[in-house]
């Protein structure tokens, strides 16, 4: 009989002591996953003037949070770009002597269409749309 | 004179603590000398290594400024400022790496001497445990000067993190402090840094040298068939602990040597929207992974390559930690055993594909 008290006392303890157990260690699990800040709702950004941009050149621009990469190609075209490659997270570069978009970090390759060529990018880069109006570069998200 | 005050300290806490074990235990520890004694000194001269990191890690603290507009610019102030600051940064940043090449170099030695087997393989494990998070530190402190290198390393280092399955969007942004590499990753890594490892790392290494200490110095089987009477040992105190000082004095030179003619750049400061610059590489430690990674391809049947990548590369390291539990018949007539080819083929990978990864 007081054996079965015992274990009866000791499965309460060890039940309570699980509760207190997870009281604590539920917030300070929660306090380490860091609270969701609002994002900027940035559907288009002005990128500087058409005529003073070189041609066959890139520039990175930041859209929202984002990085973007605008291209000017040698015909004189405007193309935009999301700028983090699909891989793992870098900021791509505008090739001017192959006309491709690289990647440092491991060695993927995009055309200007955004399409992954080579190397280890499993998707495309999203494409953005580029409008100049009075000589003014606007970059906006294309309507999906 | 100074003997005579030595003994009266002793006797002094003797009477108090009872302290003859200790010094039974001084007097009989021993180690044996073979081909392979050398191997000895390798754990000591990472755990030189690594007293010396956490004398300039604390030192450097005392001048860094975590922070998106603070740590780079603190981190010029050291080395252009302050005195000696330069010294003691390159100290640290070599230490580290030597740490890690001393570490490596244990830990194979240790594997191909069989040194895992019962019943050592706590002390493997806690080993382990120790090589992985003396990685953390390298991966961690790499991105506290903020610059443009250790921010693209972090990204991807991080991003690795999260194609793993199930938990590693979550184990990503808690590893970021958000979606992106942002001060807040800076700020989390920095308490993993100087906190958080430096708690683990220390609760692992009292193990692992308990462990030690408490079971002796590992013989080789070479060593052991040598008939009792024949096998050489040399004392611990004072004749192996001199040679292990006079060992980290060479390496405390050659330490010095390599912070004064190559010191480490501080480089560019980081700029979240600028790309990555060409050439970038990650630590050389690091570097047979992000290798292989590269030569996966996108996608393999129908798994992504990243995710391949990962798996196989956990499951390795979890399998090479267990190695002391997997039971493998020695084959008595065999000239070479199953384990020691699987360690020269895992050594060769790791160099082949370093070198490929310098080449590039």
């Amino acid at each position: 009989m007081p054996l079965n008290r015992r274990k009866f006392i000791n499965s309460l303890l060890g039940i309570g002591g699980l509760g207190g157990l997870v009281t604590i260690i539920y917030p300070a699990l929660s306090f380490l996953k860091p609270p969701k800040l609002a994002k900027p709702n940035v559907n288009s950004v002005k990128a500087g003037s058409a005529l003073g941009f070189p041609a066959n050149s890139s520039k990175i621009i930041k859209f929202g949070r984002k990085p973007v990469i605008l291209v000017k190609t040698a015909e004189g075209n405007f193309l935009a770009l999301a700028g983090t490659c699909t891989h793992l997270d870098c900021i791509v570069q505008y090739k001017e002597d192959t006309k491709q978009i690289w990647c440092a970090c491991h060695n993927g390759v995009y055309d200007l269409n955004g399409r992954n060529v080579s190397g280890p990018p499993p998707r495309a880069l999203d494409n953005y749309t580029v409008k100049v109006i009075k000589d003014e570069i606007i970059i906006t998200t294309q309507a999906v | 004179m100074f003997d005579n005050s030595i003994s009266k300290l002793v006797n002094w806490l003797d009477t108090r603590y009872n302290i003859s074990p200790v010094k039974t235990f001084i007097q009989h520890k021993k180690v044996p000398v073979h081909k392979f004694s050398f191997f000895y000194y390798l754990g000591g001269i990472t755990l030189f290594l690594f007293i010396v990191q956490v004398i300039t890690g604390i030192m450097l603290l005392m001048y860094y400024k975590p922070g998106e507009d603070s740590a780079f610019e603190s981190v010029r102030f050291i080395v252009t400022e302050v005195n000696f600051g330069w010294l003691i940064r390159n100290v640290h940043s070599w230490s580290a790496n030597l740490m890690l090449l001393f570490a490596f170099a244990h830990m194979f030695s240790v594997f191909f001497t069989k040194a895992y087997e019962k019943p050592r393989e706590l002390t493997w494990v806690s080993g382990m445990i120790l090589l992985i998070m003396a990685m953390g530190f390298g991966f961690s402190g790499y991105l506290l000067p903020w610059n443009e290198l250790a921010f693209f390393a972090t990204k991807v280092g991080t991003d690795i993190v999260g194609v793993v399955p199930f938990i590693g969007d979550t184990l990503k942004e808690v590893l970021r402090g958000g979606d992106d590499v942002t001060g807040a990753t800076l700020s989390r890594f920095y308490g993993i840094h100087v906190a958080i490892l430096p708690l683990f790392t220390t609760i692992f290494l009292v193990m692992h040298l308990f462990f030690v200490q408490k079971q002796g110095m590992h013989e080789p089987a070479s060593f052991k068939k040598i008939p009792e009477e024949k096998k050489r040992y040399t004392p611990f105190f004072p004749n192996f602990a001199l040679k292990d000082a006079l060992l980290w004095i060479i390496v405390l030179n050659i330490l010095i040597f390599l912070a004064l003619i190559f010191p480490w750049e501080l480089g560019l400061k980081a700029d979240p929207f600028a790309s990555a610059p060409a050439g970038i590489k990650p630590e050389w430690y690091f570097m047979f992974m992000f290798q292989t990674l590269k030569f996966i391809p996108a996608h393999v049947l129908f798994i992504e390559g990243e995710i391949l990548g990962v798996l196989v590369f956990g499951l390795a390291g979890l399998m090479w930690m267990l190695v002391p539990f997997v039971k493998v018949k020695a084959k008595a007539g065999a000239k070479i055993q199953l384990m020691t080819i699987i360690g020269i083929v895992i050594v060769a990978f790791i160099v082949i594909m370093t070198i490929l990864g310098y080449l590039e």
